[in-house]
């Protein structure tokens, strides 16, 4: 742990969350891992219900009521965010991690103007409201809103989705926090704004040095934006590593599938698009093995009775958790 | 032979003031046009794609043709009739014809009902004709893949893509001759949205329906449709076939579309045409060419005159001044 | 692929089993439950109440005037020696009679006012809207005083003046939803189907408008019954001889300082009532409406 803590921003290690619902007890994350050193941006994908905007909430304490933490540590800047009370998660949230929402509609309360907002999130800074309205000014002016100085007593409902989206990543950058989590931040926007919206955020990231969790299901804009790549599937990270190992060499076959059937990478024609057979398993009562087993074309009978290790892959720490690779390469977590 | 389905110069308007209000504040116009001059055509068994941002109008073009909306100018011709001189109770027989599938899965399912109500809904409406609805529901929900048990539930107890597939049941149910398709793979996951993608063409091979898709999703056109046109602020900026768009966009805008579609290929050729600022409103039309605010390669001509259609070999239709040159290092 | 058949596993929670769980909702939420079987008592006790009054509710000297309670007379008796216990369960049925008569009558009204409000031109549904202002405007004792000197006191007059000062609430509701439902997804479906007004309005608009309504009616039902009592209280409603909890509570407020019971006797069923249909109502309303389901 100790040489980890050096190098890495964000330490997740072996992560359980359990949802509460209609009585049954669903287990959302199962052992998840997860490192962010600081100033990289490392994508989360994957479908829904695989647990990615749980993992992404619980970075930041703002798990649903009904979801327990039953495992495992989260540990930032020299603290397990896992262990927290409300109160001191309270000084860490927007100052030292914060977040970009998927939706800049609802993110943004509409009966206040945006410099009243952005002035109020400064509210523990010892500066005179002058000086906090400038750096308010200056942050639009970063995130690219024409004519700052005069939006700033504009309301919400004033801009365009794109801009609001904008104006919600400056919010987050504002005190300069050493982790931003976006996520599904280009979901609801079209695709002209989102990459827009990508080019600004990768400009930003260099410009404040921050690192960026970026939760998303679009394969694209993860292999455009991300250095890393975190897989997940029904609530476990079934395969991680560098942004080029994980989309060139998919050592997982989810992984695998999950980029043959993205219809962006077929560019011939066709009217058979491959598709992943099967349904998600039920999270109450997770498979026992492989939680991908029922799917897999490639399963074989070790994978009904034991959970597949973190082994390592092909590339610098590339992991995937498939028992194919135990013979390729011995190591094992 | 006539097309199965003729619109040409289409108009339509939305009122952005009330009567009294217009007159009081003396508005010449209190209307804006959400969709403006637009003409195509689409053959049984084929598949056209509408394809624009937000805003740009595709999807009031659906809610026109399904006479949800009224149109304001031009001329609608659908197997053979003038969709705009029928009366009320002749367009509802149109209507067994012409069959949606909507952008909201669950949302456009009734909610009390049960599916296998929702999906014989069709019938009710036009007539059983001594149908056993039953077996009419058992047939159809075979049709898309779902097992007739189904039929039991209801539409909250759906997910994403079984509600897509009761949609697709519902609008074939009386064997229409044309489906529009609204974002048919919104909010579905990648996976789920390749089956219903083959599911739908496999439905039109089979049965010769003629699809008309709208969407957002360039990766969704290119393999389903056979035509395709892009929108922007409520005209058509391009119409084509759809191999001859990708493989060479004539539009500045289409062209920014196209590469607006990001791969999931970390080294993919970045040759990104970036656009500008943000779609402008429709209450206030820039001059001109209406895209020259954000196209890249706007001339002082593009701010003052509108470009006229200028027309491709193989139908290939495009309004821009300057459009991008056929014989080009292509960018992708 | 794409054609293989998904199978039917396990519907969550299907139609047919809904009020077999909207049952155990009930009986696991207890104040709802207490409030159910209040409910319970008041409509069996008033159905039955000719059956099992020990005495004629009009029959005067049955016992000794204003006496406390005793074996005799459960509840005392009033200024003319009537038995109090009888006058009540009596009292009991005018109350039942006139909240179902009310708010049948306003539901009624209100729904097809509602509809087509939120439903029909905007023209009609500001003519609607003003005249449900105006009406709600009136406080209802004003207005069941005018009411009283045009056609006279009685019960059929407290459920006239009752009905008509009700309808707004429930028109108000339905039209809200209405409105809010006239341009839901799934109508506009039914529209582009080529669905009838009527079909549209009665089979997917009515039943998703009916929930809420339901449950208001319910918690209605204290609010009509105390209006009724106050009508009576006020002279405008049920006419003696004839028991009614209002009278009940009239005649022994003047006699308050010789004997209380008269008062308790007429106050305490008022009481029981609306704490039972108010609870009831509640959990009516976590029953039918989805958000505040707590599933058990």
């Amino acid at each position: 742990m100790s040489e980890m803590t050096e190098t890495t921003l964000l330490s997740v290690h072996d992560l359980s969350i359990d949802f509460f619902r209609s009585g049954a007890k669903l287990h959302a994350l199962r052992h998840v891992d997860l490192e962010v050193r600081p100033g990289r941006i490392v994508g989360i994908v994957g479908e829904s219900g695989c647990g990615k905007s749980t993992l992404a909430s619980s970075l930041i304490g703002l798990l649903a009521g009904n979801a327990e933490i039953v495992s495992g540590s989260i540990e930032f800047e020299g603290q397990d965010l896992a262990r927290l009370s409300t109160r001191q998660m309270r000084a860490v949230r927007g100052r030292r991690i914060s977040m970009v929402f998927q939706d800049p509609m609802t993110a943004l309360n509409p009966v206040v103007t945006i410099g009243r907002q952005m002035i109020d999130i400064q509210y523990r800074e010892k500066r005179s409201s002058a000086e906090k309205r400038r750096i308010a000014a200056e942050m639009l002016r970063t995130v690219g809103i024409p004519d700052a100085e005069s939006r700033l007593s504009a309301y919400p409902h004033q801009f365009s989705g794109g801009m609001r989206q904008r104006i919600c990543i400056g919010m987050a950058l504002l005190m300069e926090p050493a982790l931003l989590i976006a996520d599904e931040p280009t979901t609801a926007l079209d695709a002209t704004l989102e990459v827009q919206v990508i080019k600004l955020l990768k400009e930003l990231q260099q410009q404040f040095g921050c690192a960026i969790v970026f939760v998303s299901h679009h394969l694209g804009t993860v292999a455009e934006l991300c250095d890393e790549v975190v897989v997940m599937y029904a609530g476990e990270v079934v395969e991680r590593g560098a942004v080029r190992d994980i989309f060139r060499k998919p050592s997982h076959p989810y992984t695998q599938a999950l980029l043959e059937c993205d219809p962006a990478r077929i560019k011939t024609p066709t009217r058979e698009l491959p598709t992943i057979p099967g349904t998600l398993p039920d999270l109450a009562h997770p498979p026992k093995g492989c939680i991908f087993r029922e799917r897999c074309p490639k399963a074989f009978a070790r994978c009904e009775v034991e959970a597949p290790a973190d082994y390592a892959a092909e590339g610098a720490e590339h992991r995937a958790r498939c028992h194919l690779l135990d013979g390729k390469a011995r190591g094992t977590a | 032979m006539s097309p199965l389905l003729d619109v040409s110069n289409m108009r339509v308007r939305y009122r952005t003031a009330g009567r009294l209000a217009s007159v009081v504040k003396r508005m010449d116009d209190p209307f804006i046009d959400a969709v403006c001059d637009v003409s195509f055509s689409l053959e049984a068994g084929q598949t056209l794609g509408l394809v624009g941002e937000s805003g740009s109008g595709k999807s009031t073009i659906a809610r026109a043709l399904l006479g949800l909306k009224d149109i304001a100018e031009g001329s609608v011709r659908f197997d053979g009739r003038d969709l705009r001189s029928l009366d009320a109770r002749s367009f509802n027989a149109v209507r067994r014809d012409m069959a949606m599938m909507w952008q909201d899965p669950v949302g456009s399912l009734s909610p009390r009902l049960t599916i296998k109500s929702l999906v014989t809904e069709p019938f009710r409406i036009h007539g059983r004709e001594g149908r056993d609805l039953d077996e009419e529901a058992a047939r159809l929900l075979t049709m898309v893949g779902l097992a007739p048990d189904f039929g039991a539930r209801y539409p909250h107890q759906l997910s994403g893509g079984q509600a897509r597939r009761v949609g697709v049941a519902r609008a074939l149910a009386l064997d229409p001759k044309l489906v529009v398709a609204d974002e048919p793979t919104a909010g579905l996951d990648v996976s789920v949205q390749a089956e219903v993608l083959n599911l739908l063409s496999d439905l039109q091979k089979r049965l010769g329906i003629a699809i008309l898709v709208i969407t957002h999703n360039l990766n969704v056109v290119r393999h389903i449709t056979d035509r395709m046109a892009i929108m922007y602020l409520g005209r058509f900026v391009e119409q084509g076939p759809t191999q001859a768009i990708f493989d060479q966009p004539r539009h500045p805008y289409t062209e920014a579309l196209l590469s607006a579609n990001p791969e999931p290929d970390p080294d993919a050729a970045k040759a990104r045409v970036e656009l500008s600022g943000e779609v402008p409103s429709l209450r206030d039309r820039p001059r001109g060419c209406e895209f020259h605010t954000r196209c890249p390669h706007a001339r002082d001509l593009c701010r003052t005159v509108a470009p006229t259609v200028t027309k491709d070999a193989a139908a290939h239709t495009f309004t821009c001044h300057f459009p991008l040159l056929p014989p080009q290092p292509s960018p992708r | 692929m794409s054609l293989a058949p998904t199978t039917s596993s396990s519907p969550k929670s299907g139609r047919p089993s809904s009020w077999r769980s909207g049952w155990r909702r009930l009986a696991a939420d207890r104040l709802g439950f207490f409030g159910f079987v209040l409910v319970a008592l008041f409509i069996v006790a008033a159905i039955l109440a000719p059956w099992i009054a020990p005495y004629s509710p009009t029959q005067i000297m049955v016992g000794p005037r204003l006496a406390p309670p005793s074996w005799e007379h459960w509840l005392g008796t009033d200024q003319i020696g009537r038995d109090l216990l009888s006058r009540v369960l009596l009292g009991g049925r005018v109350a039942l009679t006139v909240a179902f008569a009310t708010i049948a009558a306003a539901l009624t009204i209100g729904f097809a006012l509602g509809l087509a409000a939120g439903f029909g031109p905007a023209w009609l549904d500001n003519i609607l809207v003003l005249l449900f202002d105006a009406v709600r405007s009136f406080p209802t004792i004003v207005f069941g005083l005018a009411v009283v000197t045009l056609l006279g006191p009685g019960l059929s007059t407290v459920v006239l003046v009752v009905s008509v000062t009700s309808i707004p609430i429930y028109a108000r509701i339905v039209r809200t939803q209405t409105q809010a439902l006239r341009h839901a997804d799934y109508v506009d479906a039914e529209r582009a189907m080529g669905a009838g007004i009527f079909r549209i309005l009665f089979v997917h608009i009515l039943p998703n408008v009916v929930g809420p309504l339901v449950v208001l009616a319910s918690m209605d039902v204290p609010l009509v019954i105390a209006t009724e009592a106050g009508l009576s209280f006020l002279g405008l409603g049920v006419r003696p001889p004839m028991a009614s909890w209002g009278t009940i509570l009239n005649d022994g407020y003047t006699f308050i300082r010789n004997s209380p019971w008269p008062v308790i006797a007429g106050s305490i069923p008022i009481v029981l009532v609306t704490l039972g249909f108010t609870f009831f109502g509640e959990a009516l309303r976590d029953i039918f409406d989805p958000r505040l389901r707590r599933d058990v």
